[in-house]
């Protein structure tokens, strides 16, 4: 595969007189697990925001696959292939684990209103076929002891399990895990990076992720961009990323969690 | 279409607009606060009119009509709308202050049928408008081209007067400050030793009884008062509030005087255009401009 | 339609429907009874067509008599104005009474539907609080133009419409909206509607087109608050636009809210109960005032209900059912 698969060119974006990303240009390519670093307010989210459409940036393109998808509606971005999770989880609270994962199903499925207001056999079918896959991923994620409780009765560790079960509900190429090691103890934290790797071996998609948690970072990512303010300092292997000055230079006197 | 923007028409509008903007204030310092539309501020405005009736028949007794009572009468009217404000934000808004929004506005629309049911209900009060007295000789002037009544003048003045005494409160004094500190972050004020809760209390005070002297200037103006009085003039209010601005104080009094010369202009051109006028405006100024004209934009922060 | 636990709505419907039917046959339901009745299954349209706007979707509306009143106007035209009906008339064999009955309150309901439909753009920018009030200022704009049009007789509303609305129609009307419904919620789209309320920027990002969902919430729970507002106009004889003024509107959120937002039962069981309540307070009203001598008015009636809703939000803001549902709504899934 030459092509990389997300390549973001020239990208800006600016709260009303604030730069939030100043001139992002990058490469992820395919099959690897990308992080992005950087302190509180260095515009990580920010980026995440803007790869998945949720804002539009002011200049700059994204080519996923080769096709910009600047100015998509965020749901056409997930058809594409791009999945997210969040910060701050944001479950379902009060419909099933089933249920949070199937939503994420619904795109693909083809029966109209009319079936459904009918339950026709084609619906049925469909139905069917969607509850069994998402069995599988729940199965493959641990969570069938769960299946059928309600999202907000789930202990933490689960409802992160539940959100990344969720995005790879959408049949992603591309899954942005946002902070994915936040609030984890250290057996957490290791459970988890087995978690990514293996989402991403199995599942055959290419993980980019944000934390500011080092060790989780070096430990797990392959390459990895290091900003601040929303410009880039750094970027290459964790290892060498992790010793260069600027990036010390950037951490002394802010909270971030070093190994 | 002379007529229209005539004299006539922009000395209604301004007598319109002092009613609005005394019942715009109430909402928008609450909406500045709070966060919450006070769907039943409509309704303080109607207590207050029917405070200001009852005292007037209680005061007549022992004080000549005048000045005096007339001033008496408005105390009455402030006192009332803003004891029913204090009532509503202790029993009803207070006990779900950090639960989701939606409840609060759900229960501000109980506590508005409330009052109005109940004042529709009671014996005394009973469904049936009432005339409003005359509480003060009406005398006509002829200003140009225009018939100005003595009224127009009084309502402009109480709304001037109490509206400078807004200013005054919320710019020079520590109670001010506290208001514009908890508006801007109610945490942040908390951690500085301000009670928030003193603060908010205050203000429904406040916004409530200014709505109870728009009641009796409205009683006072257009004499017939009824229960379900506050229903319009309320949502015109708050349009008016979304117009200038929503908590923003002097976007609430600009958005309140063109609403006012709006409606009384659209009326003279056709009562219904008259009617609709105010959610016209409220569509156009949601799709076009949010803020409102004085509002600031704000970004939400994912 | 598959065999699954549908029978036992079935069967549950099937002896209400047969209990009513026999003791009004019999003579034992007076007429008055019978009418409460029917305005109960009425309310019940309502009740759970709101819920799908605001308990299912999460919007926000608070217009809803503004959608009955468009399809009690619209189906009321039809049968009232003897050009329409006089004209379907002129093949007897095809456009019976029945027919020419059920056309009128489909095509109310669809012209609800539209109005939904623009109803429903304003909720893609609006939320919470601006999104009620939008509402509102539109259920009160259909009211004023209905209120101004002499055609379908101005302030003294639609008269003369002939009174086809029976038990068994509306019986069978309910039912439906009820299986129709309890069929979106639990089906792949009702899931995706239930996803934009509990979290919307993640329904989005879970590839639902939320701007649809959220249109189509409205435009479904207009059409059946159409079809409900076309079957009392036909019961009542009259379509009138007070009657479908904001505090009708504020009336039916009170039941939504009193049986628990998200629940078609809750929204069933609320709408029965306060009809019913609504008339008893009534009739207790009249006898403390006729017999007893105690001089109160049924606006009384009204500052119940507020206080009920007040209290509500204060003390069990999840109402009767929370968001379950009883067993006989639930479509049995097999577990796997």
């Amino acid at each position: 595969m030459n092509e990389p698969l997300l390549s973001i060119q020239g990208m800006s974006h600016y709260f009303g007189g604030l730069k939030a990303v100043s001139d992002f240009t990058f490469e992820v390519p395919e099959g690897v697990i990308y992080g992005l670093i950087g302190p509180n307010g260095s515009g990580k989210t920010t980026t995440f925001n803007l790869i998945t459409g949720i804002y539009t940036p002011t200049q700059g393109k994204i080519l996923f696959e080769g096709k910009d998808i600047v100015g998509q509606k965020p749901f056409r971005i997930v058809h594409k292939g791009i999945a997210r999770t969040f910060q701050n989880l944001r479950i379902f609270s009060n419909l099933s684990v089933i249920d949070n994962i199937r939503v994420a199903r619904h795109f693909t499925t083809k029966s109209g209103l009319f079936s459904s207001f009918l339950r026709l056999p084609g619906f049925l079918k469909e139905q069917d076929d969607v509850r069994d896959e998402t069995m599988a991923l729940i199965k493959l994620m641990h969570l069938e002891h769960r299946a059928y409780d309600i999202a907000k009765n789930l202990p933490y560790g689960e409802l992160r399990r539940l959100e990344v079960a969720r995005a790879l509900a959408t049949k992603p190429k591309l899954i942005l895990l946002d902070e994915p090691a936040a609030g984890m103890n250290p057996k957490e934290t290791e459970d988890l990076m087995n978690l990514v790797r293996r989402v991403r071996d199995e599942f055959k998609v290419t993980i980019f992720l944000i934390e500011h948690h080092m060790k989780f970072v070096t430990g797990i990512c392959e390459r990895v961009k290091v900003i601040d303010f929303g410009t880039t300092i750094a970027e290459g292997k964790p290892e060498d990323v992790v010793k260069d000055a600027k990036v010390l230079e950037a951490y002394l006197g802010r909270k971030a969690v070093v190994c | 279409m002379g007529s229209i923007f005539s004299l006539q028409q922009i000395v209604n509008g301004l007598q319109l607009g002092a009613i609005y903007a005394l019942i715009a204030l109430g909402y928008t310092m609450v909406y500045g606060i709070v966060r919450l539309i006070n769907f039943a501020h409509g309704d303080f405005f109607m207590v207050g009119a029917y405070a200001a009736y009852g005292a007037f028949y209680l005061f007549n007794f022992f004080l000549p009509p005048g000045h005096f009572m007339a001033f008496v009468v408005l105390i009455l009217a402030m006192a009332g709308g803003g004891a029913v404000a204090l009532l509503a934000n202790k029993f009803a808004y207070k006990p779900l202050r950090y639960k989701p929004k939606l409840s609060s506005l759900v229960t501000a629309i109980g506590v508005s049928m409330l009052l109005e049911y109940t004042f529709s209900a009671l014996p005394l009060i009973g469904p049936s408008p009432r005339g409003f007295p005359e509480l003060l000789e009406k005398r006509m002037f002829t200003i140009g081209s225009a018939q100005v009544s003595n009224y127009v003048m009084i309502d402009l003045f109480v709304a001037a007067v109490l509206m400078i005494g807004l200013t005054f409160l919320i710019q020079k004094t520590a109670l001010g400050r506290a208001m514009r500190a908890v508006s801007q972050d109610k945490d942040a004020a908390k951690l500085m030793g301000i009670d928030v809760e003193k603060v908010i209390s205050f203000t429904f005070l406040i916004g409530g009884s200014f709505a109870g002297a728009a009641g009796l200037l409205a009683g006072l103006t257009y004499p017939r008062i009824q229960p379900y009085m506050g229903i319009l003039p309320g949502l015109k209010a708050f349009i008016a509030a979304v117009l200038g601005g929503i908590g923003n104080v002097p976007g609430a009094v600009l958005g309140a005087f063109i609403m006012g010369i709006a409606e009384t202009c659209a009326t003279a051109y056709n009562s219904l255009l008259g009617e609709g006028i105010a959610f016209v405006i409220l569509i156009v100024v949601l799709l076009l401009r949010p803020n409102g004209i004085l509002g600031e934009k704000t970004a939400d922060k994912i | 339609m598959d065999k699954l636990k549908t029978p036992r709505l079935l069967i549950a419907a099937a002896i209400f429907y047969a209990v009513v039917q026999v003791l009004i046959l019999t003579g034992v339901l007076n007429g008055y009874l019978v009418v409460i009745i029917n305005r109960s299954l009425v309310f019940v349209i309502l009740a759970v067509s709101l819920n799908l706007i605001n308990g299912i979707t999460g919007q926000f509306s608070l217009g809803h008599m503004g959608f009955a009143a468009v399809g009690a106007y619209v189906s009321g035209t039809i049968t009232s104005t003897p050009l329409i009906f006089g004209a379907m008339k002129l093949n007897p064999h095809l456009f019976t009474d029945n027919v020419i009955f059920l056309a009128a309150i489909v095509i109310g309901g669809f012209g609800a539907a539209v109005v939904g439909f623009l109803i429903g753009f304003p909720s893609l920018r609006l939320k919470g609080d601006y999104l009620a009030i939008v509402t509102l200022g539109f259920g009160e704009i259909i009211r004023t133009i209905l209120n101004n049009i002499q055609y379908v007789g101005g302030p003294r509303g639609l008269l003369g419409i002939p009174k086809f609305s029976n038990f068994t129609v509306i019986f069978c009307f309910t039912f439906l909206t009820i299986v129709l419904l309890r069929n979106l919620v639990q089906s792949s789209h009702g899931r995706a509607m239930l996803s934009i309320r509990e979290n919307e920027l993640a329904s989005e990002l879970s590839g639902v087109d939320t701007t649809k969902y959220k249109v189509l919430g409205f435009v479904i729970g207009a059409f059946f608050a159409g079809i409900a507002g076309g079957l009392l106009a036909h019961l009542l004889q009259i379509a009138h636009p007070t009657q479908y003024g904001f505090y009708a509107s504020a009336l039916i959120l009170i039941m939504v809210y009193a049986g628990g937002i998200g629940s078609l039962t809750g929204s069933i069981i609320a709408a029965f109960s306060l009809t019913f309540l609504t008339e008893g307070l009534r009739i207790g009203i009249d006898w403390l005032r006729d017999s007893v001598g105690i001089p109160i008015g049924t606006e009384w009636t009204m500052v119940v209900y507020a206080l009920l809703l007040i209290l509500i939000m204060l003390f069990r803001t999840e109402g009767l059912m929370g968001m379950r549902e009883s067993k006989l709504l639930i479509i049995e899934e097999k577990k796997v």
